[in-house]
């Protein structure tokens, strides 16, 4: 298969998971959308690691799902402590920093 | 040690600004009253001997020798600005025994006047008093311009407190204020006056003025434009039309204030000024007979006023004006001595007016002149004083305003100036009548005897002695003095058959009743109606005021209102509403944010496609 392919793959998932982040209500699933997001990135390392017989790029995949566990770590720990103050995770509800 | 009369004339200065200091920073003394009145009196007692002391030794000095202690003043590039000091000349000395005698005078007076004055506005009364002295004395003794504009200011400021003493009055509160800004109308000409003189000279010394100007070598451009703006600030000090009519309502001041203005400080400022400074007025007779014409009007004006005003103090101020005329008109004629000898005569006698005057309302107890009558049996010696000084303004021989009248219409006469003479003559009669008519009024006639009869305080009764006879005093010294020259033989007897014919006519009317005034008054009812309403001068400076000055301001007022501060607003306005249409951006979900994230990649990316 041709880099093309990944990289469409990729392009295809980090469109999915920007959609998600943007139109769904529930916190849960804008967190479960960025790591669609990062996880498409992940694939483009991949693939250009792959191509070009360079390990870097796996490499850097690796630092990226430790610190994406990392995110989805502190980000759920966000939403529970936001679900315990306001009673809700809607993210219509949530706009504190209205002007 | 033998002080040389430059060095006496410092002290004369010192003595009332020193009891000045005391006065008003020793706040005891000043609350005290009574012994800051004591210190102000014996401080011009001091003044007016060391005054005498100075006369004394000027005459062992030669003449035209004028001694002046300098100080350099304002350093500047190119050496100092101004001096100050003293210049002690016979005019200036003459004039400070003047002044200080009317003041000491005058304060004697008031401890007894003012005896019931609370002590706090009493010790006030003589801080303002001891202020004007002081003010007035470094005006005549001034040896610039400046220091002259100095004192000028400061006399006005004086005469605006002790005009105002009884603030809480909103009469005199307005008078006060009216005095203060007629004057400071006359004095922005003044300034600007100085100010080009200086401009043009680079220098403000009357001594190196009057020499070029005898010398003949004072190239000044717009000298006549200059001497007329500094005629203006005697105008409007001197009472000379059109900004006399400040002079009538500082009658609102105790009376002895008055007596002190009209006599000796401030309004005789303007006259003296013209008078000191006449070597250079000399240089532009076009000024020099406006002077006179102006002079001569406002001397018939204000007579024709005082012959239908009924409150004896205002009689007295437009007598004051007219007075005023007469010396202007001897200035503008080219005769500053004879406008200076009036000015002492009249000193003397209006301060005896305005005591007597003083007197008589204290008596009576009230100012209008028809509710007075039969003072003079009650009280000869007030009213024999009163009748000497009214016979001295009237001009009779042997007092001295007979001689100086003379000596003033003989200068105008000499100066070929027929139709201010005729107007001065005329004004020799009115003054006669109108001053007699008053002494008819108050001192003969029905007697109207007030409620409560005491007899005048000691200190009034021998102050007003005193002056009258000083008054006859003066008379006799002009008599023994000798002639002016240059009158003709006619002049003495026409002004004595003026003088004549003003008392027959009093007489007449007010003593036998046998003319009706009210008929005299309907056979000139326009005059009549015109002097009773002062010429409608006083209306036209407040349609002046309310027109010309609070128009303005209403326009200034609007364009400041509606321009100036519109623009800021508008600004101000437009600023919030942006700032509202910008704060509807931050809609604080975080899911606009992103939008707003996601947008700006693409349009970065479309830009970097299209670059």
């Amino acid at each position: 298969m041709p880099l093309s392919a990944y990289l469409e793959l990729a392009a295809v998932v980090f469109a999915i998971g920007l959609f998600g982040v943007l139109t769904r209500r529930n916190a849960v699933g804008i967190l479960l959308g960025i790591e669609l997001m990062l996880n498409a990135v992940n694939i483009n390392l991949v693939a250009f690691s792959r191509f070009r017989a360079d390990l870097t790029g796996v490499v850097f995949t690796l630092f990226t799902i430790a610190i994406t566990v990392a995110e989805v770590a502190v980000g759920l720990a966000i939403v529970i402590v936001i679900f315990r103050v306001r009673r809700t995770i809607e993210a219509d509800h949530l706009d504190l920093l209205r002007g | 040690m033998r002080l040389g009369s430059p060095e006496l004339a410092v002290l004369v200065l010192f003595l009332p600004f020193v009891s000045f200091l005391l006065i008003a920073l020793i706040r005891p003394l000043r609350r005290s009253g009574r012994p800051a009145a004591a210190v102000s009196i014996l401080a011009m007692a001091a003044a007016l001997l060391t005054a005498c002391l100075m006369w004394q030794h000027a005459i062992d000095a030669p003449r035209g020798t004028n001694p002046s202690v300098l100080w350099s003043w304002l350093p500047a590039d190119g050496g100092p600005m101004a001096s100050v000091g003293v210049w002690v000349d016979e005019m200036a000395m003459q004039m400070c025994m003047l002044v200080t005698l009317v003041s000491l005078l005058v304060q004697i007076y008031s401890w007894s006047y003012l005896a019931d004055e609370p002590p706090p506005s009493l010790g006030r009364y003589y801080a303002y008093h001891s202020l004007f002295a002081f003010s007035m004395l470094g005006l005549v003794l001034a040896p610039g311009f400046l220091q002259m504009f100095i004192f000028w200011e400061l006399v006005g400021l004086c005469s605006y407190l002790l005009i105002g003493y009884w603030y809480d009055r909103p009469s005199a509160a307005q008078a006060a204020v009216k005095a203060f800004w007629i004057t400071k109308l006359g004095d922005l000409g003044f300034v600007a006056g100085i100010a080009m003189l200086w401009g043009s000279t680079g220098t403000f010394d009357f001594a190196t003025l009057f020499q070029a100007a005898g010398a003949g070598t004072l190239e000044v451009a717009g000298l006549g434009t200059i001497m007329f703006l500094i005629y203006l600030g005697a105008v409007g000090k001197s009472a000379q039309f059109p900004l006399h009519i400040w002079l009538p309502d500082a009658m609102e001041g105790p009376t002895p204030v008055s007596a002190l203005i009209h006599a000796a400080t401030m309004v005789t400022a303007g006259v003296y000024m013209v008078a000191r400074a006449y070597p250079l007025f000399a240089l532009v007779p076009s000024v020099l007979t406006l002077v006179a014409w102006v002079g001569a009007f406002t001397a018939l004006l204000a007579a024709t006023m005082a012959c239908v005003e009924r409150d004896i103090k205002r009689v007295l101020a437009y007598s004051t004006i007219s007075q005023l005329g007469y010396m202007m008109a001897a200035n503008g004629a080219g005769s500053p001595d004879a406008a200076f000898e009036h000015l002492t005569a009249h000193g003397v006698f209006k301060a005896l007016l305005f005591l007597g005057a003083g007197i008589v309302i204290h008596h009576f107890h009230t100012n209008d002149v028809f509710r007075m009558g039969g003072l003079f049996v009650q009280r000869p010696w007030v009213g024999g004083a009163f009748v000497v000084a009214t016979l001295a303004l009237a001009g009779v021989w042997p007092l001295p305003g007979f001689f100086s009248k003379e000596a003033v219409l003989a200068a105008v006469l000499h100066g070929r100036l027929t139709l201010p003479f005729v107007m001065l003559m005329a004004t020799a009669f009115l003054t006669a009548f109108y001053m007699f008519r008053v002494v008819f009024l108050a001192f003969f006639g029905h007697a109207h005897h007030p409620h409560e009869h005491h007899a005048p305080p000691l200190a009034m009764d021998l102050v007003c002695r005193a002056l009258a006879v000083l008054t006859l005093v003066l008379g006799l010294r002009a008599l023994f003095a000798g002639h002016h020259a240059e009158a003709p033989a006619w002049l003495p007897w026409l002004s004595l058959a003026a003088a004549a014919a003003g008392i027959a006519l009093a007489w007449a009317t007010y003593q036998r009743h046998a003319l009706d005034p009210a008929r005299l008054s309907a056979a000139l009812a326009p005059l009549a109606f015109l002097a009773r309403r002062r010429y409608f001068i006083d209306a036209i400076f407040a349609a002046a005021y309310r027109g010309v000055l609070l128009g303005l301001s209403r326009v200034i007022g609007w364009v400041d209102r509606y321009l100036v501060d519109g623009v800021v607003n508008a600004l101000s306005a437009a600023a919030l509403r942006a700032g509202d249409q910008l704060r509807r951006l931050q809609t604080g979900h975080p899911q606009d944010y992103v939008y707003g994230v996601a947008l700006g990649v693409l349009l970065l990316l479309v830009w970097a496609q299209l670059r």
